[in-house]
């Protein structure tokens, strides 16, 4: 698969000036370089996944800072002879390579359609052939990240046809094929498929399979690629229904994989909280609060625990970044849904350091609220994309911002239903019984709309679970006698069920440790 | 060419909504069964049955080809989501549907008659679906479903209620409420009591969200799958 880059036919947005300074040559080989990729190649023959995870973490890294900063790598043609000009090694090694290009430069329409061109060989090789290697979870995670990354940056793209040109327009409509979203969600969805993934996890729960005990790596000789990317894939299909605005389905996808449990998903950190991140925003959309913060509040504590270790990381700035956007969800959340007690101590400082002030005036419900309640929607939400090609033959306008214009416009639809909900909390908390005319008095509105307010409330506060249940999120919650309201205080009870199952486990870490310990 | 019988037609409808069903669980990212979905849907209407997940996979499949999108089979979609509330389904339904469409006048009227269930108004709702019975009227079950919802709500909310309330809310009154009321206190454990001087009050059946003693200290029962795990531990 020679591939040209020619990039005399790039257009406008690539920088000219930039690209004549650097004289970037694509066949120019340094030293570092033949070294890095003989190596990494005979580590992936040889199967030593440790190897190849240092190689791949940190070896290509520091030498992406030192040697190419701002270019590319070297092509792959000028690499292919050091590496035997082996079929895989240079599909792994073309992967690496745009994913370089993209962080670090912007990716020409050709860029972006050849990326899509590789992917597409490589995945083939791994459903359709017998693929014999082992390679680290976080290079796997990172393939699954990167094309559904890579997908959701070609329709932002797609989507700003204004400043076109006619180079442009004509390769798009040549390449149609090219991050299609019915070829991404098929490739996704074959993974999970050819893999046998869920069969994997269902056996493994009866003790017939080994998957996540291992990490998902295989012991006895075969190779964990197909499997760990039909896993990774669950995870992915999750993040490409987010962004189309499909939650349901989103959350359908992940089913497979147990969020109360360690997993593979938990082995990279950028998995687990592409996981988190996804699974709570699609519950927030769901108005499934209680859940949503539940689960900010697990992997918030987790990141601040751990986020040290992972300093050097290339994925620290993400880290960081998604850290603050699901803070700003959990301020979201809980201003929707008041809870006292699922939020931990630690989180709890950080949440009100961050959004505190901003969470009272959110639950004031006037047009400030709202303003702050579109702010960090904004902000923490997915970048939403339009699925479907342009026609090419209306006006060229921009229109990636219609995606996720819809979303916030129904979110913040369902913030002004809840508007009158907050008035009625405040009342309820401060009355055991009260009668309707009373309330509806100091409300200052009549009763028949207090009754509607009422059956609001509770009609907001009680949702609708996975399977079908009603649950209540009601922080304070009444009933109605005729005319009377009676007032109930939720009283939160600690789960001392969970804390002792995870001590007993913990223990019985600490004593295995303690085990393998040899005395001299 | 004889004429099928019922049996036999309602037996080929059970084989082709599992087909459709199969299809959106195993291939649904496939333009293909565009066709099979739009039917399905008129089938749900038909036969009064409901599957979100392959509305949604058809919904989906609008989106990624705007051109082959159908309003009147998005508007039937959005009427069944409506009739399955208290589920967010309307919502879930409206985030894969353009904002221009929305702003088609009979999509504006199938938002507000959802604004209005979402937020209790329902004396609102039914003058609101008076008006537009060519939207509702097409697809049967729907006063039934949403009748259902109100209950659900007023039995959230009330443990006495005032009979003109709930006459407001499930949109029937005089004699027919009558007739309605007993086959509920038959049924469904309905207590129909004289009010003090201001008429009936009906009562409803405990729930643990209209009685709160009710309320089972689920928070910190453990499920068996937890406990399984320590299993090897504990030896």
């Amino acid at each position: 698969m020679a591939t040209n880059y020619d990039y005399e036919e790039a257009p406008a947005n690539y920088d000219e000036t930039h690209r004549q300074d650097l004289g970037y040559d694509p066949n120019f080989v340094p030293d570092s370089v033949k070294s890095f990729v003989g190596h990494l190649y005979r580590h992936i023959r040889e199967k030593n996944v440790y190897e190849i995870h240092q190689m791949y973490e940190i070896s290509f890294q520091t030498l992406s800072d030192r040697l190419f900063k701002d270019t590319p790598w070297p092509s792959v043609d000028a690499v292919a002879h050091y590496v035997d000009n082996d079929q895989v090694f240079c599909l792994l090694y073309r992967e690496m390579w745009f994913r370089h290009l993209y962080a670090r430069l912007s990716p020409t329409l050709k860029q972006r359609i050849d990326s899509w061109d590789n992917y597409c060989s490589l995945f083939q090789v791994v459903l359709h052939r017998v693929v014999n290697m082992q390679l680290p979870n976080q290079w796997l995670w990172d393939m699954v990240d990167e094309f559904v990354y890579q997908f959701q940056s070609f329709c932002q793209y797609r989507a700003k046809m204004k400043n076109k040109s006619e180079q442009e327009i004509a390769l798009l409509r040549q390449y149609d094929q090219a991050w299609n979203v019915y070829g991404v969600l098929n490739y996704l969805q074959a993974f999970v498929e050819k893999s046998n993934i869920m069969q994997i996890l269902e056996q493994e729960k009866e003790g017939l399979e080994q998957f996540t005990a291992t990490d998902g790596y295989d012991y006895s000789g075969g190779s964990n690629v197909l499997k760990v990317l039909g896993y990774f894939s669950m995870v992915g299909l999750l993040r490409v229904h987010c962004l189309l605005g499909d939650y349901q389905t989103g959350l359908k996808c992940l089913l497979p994989i147990d969020i109360s449990q360690q997993g593979v998903y938990t082995s990279v950190i950028g998995s687990h909280i592409t996981t988190i991140y996804h699974y709570g925003f699609a519950n927030l959309m769901l108005r499934r609060y209680v859940e949503a913060i539940r689960e900010f509040n697990k992997i918030l504590l987790y990141i601040y625990k751990t986020k040290q270790f992972h300093q050097k990381s290339p994925q620290y700035e993400q880290i960081l970044k998604k850290n603050e956007q699901m803070y700003a969800l959990l301020a979201i959340c809980l201003s929707l849904c008041p809870q006292v007690k699922l939020v931990e101590e630690t989180v709890n400082s950080q949440l009100r350091e961050k959004y505190g002030e901003k969470m009272a005036r959110m639950q004031r419900y006037d047009d400030e609220a709202f303003a702050i309640y579109d702010e960090l929607f904004s902000y923490a939400c997915p970048k939403f994309i339009t699925p479907s090609a342009p026609s090419f033959e209306e006006p060229l306008v921009n229109y990636n911002q219609d995606a996720y214009r819809l979303q916030l416009k129904l979110f913040l639809y369902e913030v002004k239903q809840q508007q009158l909900l907050s008035g009625v909390r405040t009342f309820l908390k401060v009355y055991s019984t009260i009668s309707l005319g009373k309330l509806a008095n100091y409300m200052e509105v009549d009763e028949p709309t207090l009754r509607t307010i009422l059956l609001t409330y509770k009609h907001k506060t009680h949702a609708v679970d996975s399977d079908g249940k009603i649950i209540s999120n009601a922080d304070v919650d009444f009933y109605i006698d005729d005319d009377m309201i009676h007032v109930v205080e939720s009283k939160p009870v600690k789960r001392y069920g969970d804390y002792f199952l995870r001590q007993v486990v913990k223990l019985e870490g600490v004593i295995n440790d303690m085990d393998r310990i040899k005395l001299e | 060419m004889g004429r099928e019988t019922p049996k036999q037609q309602q037996q080929q409808q059970q084989q082709v909504s599992y087909t459709v069903e199969q299809l959106v669980a195993v291939n649904p990212y496939n333009p293909d069964i565009l066709p099979d979905l739009e039917n399905y849907v008129n089938e749900q209407v038909s036969s009064q049955t409901y599957s979100l997940d392959a509305n949604l996979c058809l919904l989906r499949l609008y989106q990624f080809e705007p051109e082959r999108m159908s309003t009147q089979i998005v508007a039937r979609i959005l009427v069944k989501a409506l009739m399955a509330m208290p589920a967010p389904d309307f919502s879930l339904c409206l985030f894969l549907i353009p904002e221009r469409l929305q702003m088609e006048e009979q999509f504006k009227t199938l938002i507000v008659l959802s604004h209005y269930l979402e937020t209790g108004r329902f004396r609102q709702f039914w003058d609101e679906a008076a008006k537009s019975r060519h939207i509702v009227e097409a697809v049967p079950g729907f006063e039934q479903a949403i009748q259902t919802y109100a209950i659900h709500v007023l039995s959230l909310t009330y443990q006495k209620i005032p009979r003109p309330v709930l006459a407001e809310a499930i949109n029937i009154e005089g004699l027919s409420l009558d007739k309605f009321l007993e086959h509920q206190a038959a049924n469904s454990g309905w207590i129909l009591e004289k009010g003090h001087g201001r008429g009936q009050l009906i009562i409803l059946p405990r729930n643990e969200f209209n009685h709160p003693e009710l309320k089972k200290s689920a928070a910190d029962s453990v499920p068996l799958e937890h406990i399984t795990r320590i299993f090897p531990i504990l030896g």
